[in-house]
């Protein structure tokens, strides 16, 4: 196997709250190679999100180390790593180009440049003509379209989405679902996508790690043998079925206790 | 909307109109509140000296205007960004909010003389302290999560500051505006009034000891002239930024 693009060795995460000392996340070993789109899932609170702001630069695991492409991940490195929010977190004065572009911005890129690589994330994600609307003026499901533009425009290598579509409605979750993956096979990023959707995470990724409840644990890591692409048929087939169920299984007993 | 409007213009109307009908009929001792007409008379036959006061307290609120909205806002900024500044300094300037700064004039008078100093001076301190809670309080109400996403996308905090959170902050900031500007106003007509050679305050008063009532209110008539166009402005600003609001 080659070297893994992303490699989560024994990550430990504690909080302070209150003076108290709350574990998070508790000896994580991922290895993720490249082009791999990873699924998170996990009970509520069980440290999905941490995860990811420690791959994203965030913050500094308390113990333990975070690597891509054999680099240690100490601060936020845009170029390499891109991120999704839950909201998209678009800057309001700003029109769905400029917030695209703002990324390139920050690092001085020319305008002229900036605003090209913008236009062309824009177009990816299918918002063309939609370049100089201001935030209110888009829907809920326009607005993660150019947050996702947005984590692409630095053509960074990793992808972390943080339940990107949890404030979407269905049917726009599941149409920007088989946008992600229309956009993943075209520039094949390494995603690591959390979610609380296990429908979700099964139907968009090739491999699904589960964690416990707090502290959050690898319960099991789940390879998706599904072909691609996927289709909305797969869902109510046999073999998604199980795969969900093998996944629910953990999730039940954590949320039992 | 336009149901409204014709409401406000009835109201604007009928305060006028009261000023007017209430002391011709006696209801209000003219001394006291002279009929509109007399005082926009006063205004008329005197306008030499009214507008000729006018230079002199124009300039005096507008470098008091700068130094209020321009320091204000800048270490409104500066302490609202910061949250242990804001736990050690806040309550230090909510006390000092509360002492009554009119009682300082007549020491600034002492430092700084009769000139436009001395009204400079007090303006400023009088309509500092609000602006600037009105500045941190902004500040302080801003979500991070715009910062952080900044963050996330590589942004150093000078970047986040110039970039997230200045822009963000503008509605607030015009609202900071607003009040400094309506405090410094009242701040250099109260030290006019309270001892000038010259300036819109200064002839009030002049009026005032003469008794000559509708003098008196020739100059508030132009008082709330002033007040009413920083009003008409800020309003402009306000639409303005509307855009940079936090949806």
């Amino acid at each position: 196997m080659t070297r893994p693009l992303l490699a989560i060795r024994s990550v430990s995460q504690r909080f302070g709250v209150d003076g108290a000392i709350v574990p998070a996340l508790e000896s994580i070993d991922l290895e993720i190679p490249d082009g791999q789109f990873v699924s998170v899932v996990g009970p509520s609170g069980c440290g999905k999100s941490t995860l990811l702001s420690l791959v994203a630069g965030l913050r500094i695991p308390t113990s333990g180390t975070v690597l891509c492409d054999g680099e240690p991940i100490t601060e936020p490195m845009p170029r390499k790593v891109g991120m999704i929010f839950q909201e998209a977190n678009l800057l309001p004065w700003l029109s769905a180009v400029d917030n695209v572009a703002f990324p390139l911005k920050l690092r001085r890129v020319p305008k002229a440049e900036r605003l090209a690589a913008a236009r062309r994330m824009l177009e990816l994600t299918g918002l063309a003509g939609f370049e100089s609307r201001l935030p209110h003026q888009l829907s809920g499901g326009m607005k993660q379209r150019v947050a996702i533009a947005r984590g692409l425009v630095q053509n960074p290598a990793v992808l972390l989405m943080d339940e990107p579509f949890a404030s979407l409605d269905e049917q726009t979750r599941m149409v920007l679902g088989d946008e992600l993956l229309r956009i993943w096979s075209e520039t094949r990023k390494t995603v690591l996508f959390v979610t609380h959707s296990l429908n979700e995470a099964v139907y968009l990724a090739d491999r699904v790690v589960v964690l416990s409840a707090r502290p959050g644990r690898v319960v099991d890591d789940v390879i998706v043998d599904l072909p691609r692409p996927r289709s909305f048929a797969m869902t109510s087939g046999e073999r998604f079925g199980a795969l969900k169920d093998r996944i629910w299984q953990h999730i039940k007993h954590a949320e039992r206790r | 909307m336009t149901r409204l409007r014709r409401g406000q213009a009835t109201l604007y109307l009928a305060i006028l109109a009261a000023w007017e009908v209430l002391p011709r009929a006696g209801v209000v001792p003219r001394l006291f509140v002279p009929p509109l007409s007399e005082a926009l008379g006063a205004l008329v036959a005197d306008r030499r000296e009214y507008l000729g006061s006018l230079p002199t307290t124009f300039g005096e609120i507008l470098v008091s205007y700068v130094i209020v909205c321009g320091g204000g806002i800048l270490v409104g900024q500066l302490i609202g960004s910061s949250a242990t500044a804001r736990r050690m300094l806040l309550p230090v300037l909510r006390s000092a909010y509360a002492v009554p700064l009119v009682v300082l004039y007549p020491v600034m008078m002492v430092w700084f003389g009769l000139g436009s100093e001395s009204k400079i001076a007090f303006a400023s301190i009088y309509a500092f302290i609000p602006t600037l809670l009105t500045a941190v309080a902004g500040v302080a109400a801003l979500s991070p999560t715009l910062a952080e996403t900044a963050r996330a996308f590589g942004a150093t905090r000078v970047q986040q500051i110039l970039y997230v959170s200045l822009p963000a902050s503008l509605p607030s900031m015009v609202a900071a505006l607003r009040l400094g500007g309506a405090l410094v106003i009242v701040g250099v007509i109260v030290a006019q009034m309270l001892g000038a050679a010259d300036g819109l305050g200064f002839l009030i008063t002049r009026h005032r000891t003469l008794l000559n009532s509708p003098g008196v209110y020739a100059g508030i008539v132009l008082v709330l002239g002033i007040t009413g166009m920083h009003e008409i402005l800020l309003r402009r600003l306000e639409r303005k930024v509307a855009a940079y609001r936090q949806s």
